[in-house]
C-alpha cells in the first residue's frame, strides 16, 4: 500500500513546475499561440533566477526580502524577453509557430546550460552544480504549524509560497478567461482573429500580452523547481523533459487552468509513482515501465480528447496560425 | 429627389492590393432613410469599397465625410463609434460563443450577459427578429446566424447598414424575412446598403441603385425607374441578354439510373431515402429542394464519393448495357470508361486546390496520364490558357494561385477543367453561388452546350428561378426523399415551393 501522507506532498511538487508550466501556456493558446517554447522558456526562467540568485549571494548579506525579489525578478525578466521573441518572430514578423518554438527551446536549453556551466566554473565547485541553499532556504519555506499538524500539515501546509502561488495564478487565469470581458476577446483573438478585429479588438496586442504574460508565469515554473523542489541545486539538464508534460497538460486539461491543478498534481503523482510501487529487486526493469505512465497517458488523453466531439473541448479554431488582416 | 440628407460621402476612394486597382477613384453618396443597392461584376471593388467604410481596409487614397464631416475611418472600431456596421459574407462571428457572447464582442465596459441578452431580445423585438441570445453559434443555422449579425450591428447603435449579399445563403422564405426586417429599420430613418447579384431582390428591396464596374463608380439609378435589363447593362458595360435558352433535348436516352438509394452520413443520420429517378442524355434535369435535403449526397454517390446502405446506381451505355457505380471510388468509374465530371458545391475545398494555380489545378485531372513516371506539364498549361481565354477568366496569369480569384472565376477554371474532358454526365452543385449575373449566364451557356452536345446534366440550384427556366425537368426533395419529378416547361414556382416542403405538395390547390 502507498504511503500517501509521504506520497501525497511529493506529488504536489512534481506537479507545481507542470501546473505553471500549462497555465501559462493556456493562456497563451487561447491567443491562438502554440508556443512549443515553453521548456525553453522555463528553462531561461530557471537559470535568470539562479543567476539572480547567485550574484546575490556572492554579495554577502542576506536580507529575506531580496533573497526573494532578485530571483523573482531576474526569472519574470528572463521569461519576458523569451516571451518577447517569440512573440516578434510569430506575430510580428508572422514566422512559422511550431518552428519558432522548437527554435525557441532549443535557444532556452542552450542559454541555461551555457550560463549554468558558467556559474559552476565561476563557484569553482567539485561536482557539477551549484547549491544556492541560503536563498532556496527563503523560498521553499513552509507555512507555519506545517509540521505540528501531522497529516493535515504535511498534506496542505508544507510547501513554499510559489506552490501556493500557482493554484492562486490557476484560479484567477481561469476566472479572467471565462468570466470577464478581457477573457471574452483573447477567447475570440484565438478562435477567428478576422471576427475578433471586425469587432474592434487589437489582436496583435492581445497576442503580445497573452503570449508574454503566459511566459512569465511558465518561467516562475522553472524557477519553483530551482528554488523549492531542488533546494536550490542547479545541475545542468537536471529539469528534463517537464516543459513537454505541461503542454500536454494542456490539452489533458481542455485548455482549463482550474482543471489544471487537479491535472498537474496527478501527472506529478504519476510521474514518481515508480518510486511507490515495490517492486523487489529481481525486477528493477519493472520500474522503467513505471515511469512511462505518465507519457502513456498523455497518449491515452490526446486520442479521447480527439474522439470528444463537443466544440468546447476543442483547441482555439485559429491555434497556430498567423493573422495578417489584408490576406485575400 | 425630395429633400434628402446625406449620411456617407465617399469621395475620391482608391484602393490598390499590390498592383490590382480594387477601388479608382470612387465617388458615393448614401442618404438617411433610404435602402441602397450596390451592384457590380465579381471582382469589381463593391466589398472592397465596403470594408473601407467599416474600417477594415483603410483607402489609398481620398475622403470619407460622415454627416457632413470628415472622418478618418482607420479601424472597424471607429466605424461603431461613427455608427456603421457591415454584416460581412462570410460571417464575422466566434463559433463556439453563444449569440450574446457574439454581440458584445470589442465593447468596453464590465462584462453583463445578462444585461446584454435584455437588451437583445429588446432589439429582437423592435424589430421583429428570432434569435436565442444564449444559443451558442455552431448549433445555428445559416439565417440564425445572419441574424446574430444584424442583431450585433444594432446592438452597438449603428444608423448606416452594410449587408454583403445577405441572401445568398437564404430560402426564399428567409430572404423574404430578411427583407421585412430590412424596410422595419428603414422607417426607422436608418440607412442600408445591401450588396447583391440577384436582380429581383433589388428590384423588391431598394430605393436607389448604385453601379460599379472593374472598381470605378458609373453611376446611380432611381430603382423605380429602371429595369433588371438596364441595371445588368451598366454593370457589364454592354448590352446583355438575360434570357436563358431551353432547347429541346435532342434523342434523349436513359443515361444514369438511380433506384432505391439510400445513404446514411457518418452520424448515422438517414441523408437519402429510397430515391429512384433516371437522368437522360442531351437533357437537364434539376434538383431543387431546400439545403441541406440530401443534394449533395445524391451526387456525391454518384460520382462515388458517397457509400451507400443500399440501392443502386447504373451508368447507361448508348447500347443499354448497365454498369453499376456504387461500391467504385472515383478513379475506377474513371478506368471503366465512364466520363463523369462533377463541379461540386465546395469549389475550393473539393474541387480546386486554393494554393496551387491554373495549370496545376487542371492537372488533378491527367497526372496519371502518360507513360513515364514524370508529370506531363505541358498540356494542363496548354488546357489552362484555352480555358483563361474561352471562358473569359480574369486572371493575373495562369501561374496565380486559385484562392487569389474572384469567386466566378474560380468557378469557371472548375467548370472549364470539368467539362474538357468532353463528359457524358456532368453533376453540378450550386453552380451560379456567390457569382454576379454575368458570369452566371456564362455558366447557363456552358451547361446548355453541353446538353446539346449530348450530355447527361444533374442541376443542383438554388434559385428556383432559373432553375425552372433551365431545366427539362426538375427532380425536387424533402427531406432526403424524392417529392416529385415535373416537366421543367409546366411547372411553377409556387408548385415547386410547395413540394419542396411537403413530399408531392399535397394540398397544394392548382389554381
Amino acid at each position: 500500500m502507498i504511503d500517501l501522507v509521504s506520497f501525497i506532498p511529493r506529488a504536489v511538487v512534481q506537479g507545481i513546475p507542470l501546473l505553471y508550466g500549462s497555465t501559462g501556456e493556456t493562456l497563451t493558446e487561447k491567443a491562438g499561440n502554440l508556443n512549443l517554447g515553453i521548456p525553453g522558456v522555463m528553462y531561461v526562467g530557471a537559470i535568470s533566477g539562479v543567476i539572480g540568485s547567485f550574484f546575490y549571494e556572492q554579495s554577502g548579506e542576506i536580507n529575506g526580502f531580496l533573497a526573494i525579489a532578485i530571483p523573482l525578478l531576474c526569472s519574470l525578466a528572463g521569461s519576458l524577453i523569451m516571451g518577447l521573441i517569440y512573440c516578434f518572430l510569430t506575430v510580428t514578423l508572422r514566422a512559422n509557430q511550431n518552428v519558432t518554438g522548437l527554435a525557441m527551446t532549443t535557444f532556452g536549453i542552450g542559454f541555461g546550460n551555457f550560463f549554468g556551466g558558467s556559474l559552476i566554473k565561476l563557484a569553482g565547485s567539485d561536482v557539477p552544480s551549484i547549491a544556492l541553499s541560503k536563498t532556496s532556504a527563503y523560498f521553499s519555506h513552509a507555512l507555519p504549524f506545517a509540521d505540528k499538524l501531522g497529516w493535515f500539515g504535511k498534506i496542505f501546509l508544507s510547501y513554499g509560497f510559489l506552490a501556493y502561488a500557482s493554484i492562486a495564478i490557476a484560479l484567477v487565469t481561469s476566472r479572467i478567461i471565462r468570466h470577464t470581458r478581457v477573457g471574452l476577446h483573447l477567447r475570440a483573438v484565438g478562435e477567428s482573429p478576422t471576427t475578433a478585429d471586425a469587432a474592434g479588438i487589437n489582436v496583435t496586442r492581445y497576442k503580445y500580452f497573452a503570449t508574454c504574460i503566459g511566459c512569465m508565469i511558465a518561467g516562475l515554473g522553472g524557477l519553483y523547481y530551482v528554488m523549492d523542489y531542488a533546494c536550490g541545486v542547479w545541475s545542468n539538464d537536471a529539469f528534463g523533459d517537464r516543459g513537454w508534460l505541461a503542454i500536454a497538460l494542456v490539452i489533458f486539461t481542455i485548455w482549463r487552468p482550474s482543471i489544471g491543478i487537479f491535472a498537474s498534481i496527478l501527472f506529478g503523482g504519476l510521474y514518481i509513482l515508480y518510486l511507490f510501487i515495490p517492486t523487489g529487486m529481481d525486477h528493477m526493469e519493472i520500474k522503467e515501465l513505471y515511469k512511462m505512465i505518465p507519457y502513456v497517458v498523455t497518449l491515452v488523453v490526446l486520442v479521447i480528447t480527439s474522439i470528444r466531439s463537443k466544440r468546447e473541448n476543442q483547441p482555439p479554431a485559429s491555434l497556430g496560425l498567423a493573422y495578417f488582416r489584408e490576406e485575400r | 429627389m425630395e429633400n434628402k440628407v446625406v449620411t456617407v460621402s465617399m469621395k475620391n476612394i482608391t484602393k490598390r492590393f499590390g498592383e490590382i486597382i480594387a477601388n479608382d477613384s470612387v465617388n458615393l453618396d448614401i442618404y438617411k432613410g433610404e435602402i441602397l443597392a450596390l451592384l457590380g461584376e465579381n471582382g469589381s471593388g463593391k466589398t472592397t469599397l465596403m470594408n473601407m467604410l467599416s474600417g477594415i481596409y483603410y483607402p489609398d487614397e481620398g475622403q470619407i465625410f460622415i454627416n457632413n464631416e470628415e472622418k478618418v475611418i482607420a479601424s472597424p472600431r471607429d466605424a461603431f463609434e461613427l455608427g456603421i456596421g457591415m454584416v460581412h459574407q462570410h460571417f464575422k462571428l466566434v463559433d463556439v460563443l453563444t449569440a450574446t457572447e457574439n454581440i458584445v464582442l470589442g465593447l468596453d465596459g464590465k462584462l453583463d450577459l445578462k444585461k446584454a441578452s435584455a437588451k437583445i431580445r429588446e432589439i429582437c423585438r423592435k424589430y421583429g427578429f428570432d434569435v436565442d441570445p444564449d444559443q451558442k453559434v455552431y448549433d445555428m443555422s445559416v439565417s440564425e446566424k445572419q441574424t446574430v449579425e444584424i442583431v450585433k450591428v444594432l446592438y452597438r447603435g449603428a444608423d448606416i447598414l452594410i449587408l454583403d449579399e445577405p441572401t445568398a445563403v437564404l430560402t426564399p422564405q428567409e430572404t423574404d424575412r430578411l427583407f421585412a426586417i430590412l424596410r422595419n429599420m428603414k422607417e426607422d430613418g436608418k440607412s442600408i446598403i445591401i450588396i447583391t447579384h440577384k436582380m429581383h431582390e433589388v428590384l423588391s428591396i431598394s430605393d436607389r441603385v448604385a453601379v460599379l464596374r472593374k472598381g470605378t463608380y458609373v453611376g446611380d439609378l432611381r430603382t423605380k425607374e429602371t429595369t433588371a435589363q438596364e441595371m445588368t447593362e451598366m454593370m457589364v458595360g454592354h448590352a446583355v441578354e438575360l434570357n436563358i435558352e431551353r432547347p429541346d433535348p435532342v434523342d434523349p436516352k436513359p443515361r444514369i439510373e438511380v433506384k432505391n438509394l439510400t445513404v446514411r452520413n457518418e452520424e448515422g443520420i438517414l441523408k437519402l431515402e429510397d430515391v429512384s429517378f433516371t437522368a437522360n442524355s442531351g437533357e437537364i434535369l434539376g434538383i431543387a429542394g431546400i439545403s441541406g435535403c440530401g443534394q449533395k449526397e445524391l451526387l456525391e454517390a454518384i460520382a462515388g464519393l458517397q457509400p451507400a446502405e443500399s440501392g443502386s446506381v447504373c451508368y447507361i451505355e448508348d447500347d443499354g448495357s448497365k454498369d453499376e457505380l456504387l461500391k467504385k471510388d472515383p478513379r475506377q468509374i474513371q478506368e471503366m470508361g465512364v466520363t463523369l465530371s462533377f463541379v461540386p458545391e465546395d469549389r475550393l475545398g473539393m474541387g480546386l486546390v486554393g494554393n496551387m494555380d491554373m495549370s496545376d489545378n487542371m492537372m488533378l485531372r491527367s497526372f496519371r496520364k502518360g507513360p513515364t513516371p514524370f508529370t506531363d506539364r505541358k498540356s494542363p498549361r496548354k488546357l489552362a490558357k484555352k480555358v483563361v481565354k474561352d471562358l473569359d477568366v480574369v486572371t493575373p496569369g495562369i501561374s496565380t494561385p486559385v484562392r487569389r480569384l474572384s469567386g466566378g472565376n474560380v468557378q469557371k477554371v472548375l467548370v472549364g477543367r470539368e467539362i474538357a474532358s468532353a463528359p457524358k454526365v456532368l453533376l453540378t452543385a450550386y453552380a451560379v453561388r456567390g457569382l454576379d449575373i454575368n458570369s452566371s449566364y456564362t455558366i447557363y451557356d456552358l451547361i446548355n452546350r453541353q446538353k446539346k452536345a449530348g450530355v447527361a446534366v444533374i442541376y443542383v440550384g438554388e434559385d428556383l428561378d432559373v432553375l425552372l427556366e433551365i431545366s427539362d425537368r426538375i427532380l425536387v426533395m424533402c427531406g432526403g426523399k424524392v417529392s416529385g419529378i415535373i416537366d421543367g416547361r409546366t411547372a411553377t414556382k409556387n408548385k415547386v415551393g410547395m413540394m419542396m416542403t411537403r413530399i408531392g405538395g399535397e394540398g397544394f390547390d392548382e389554381q
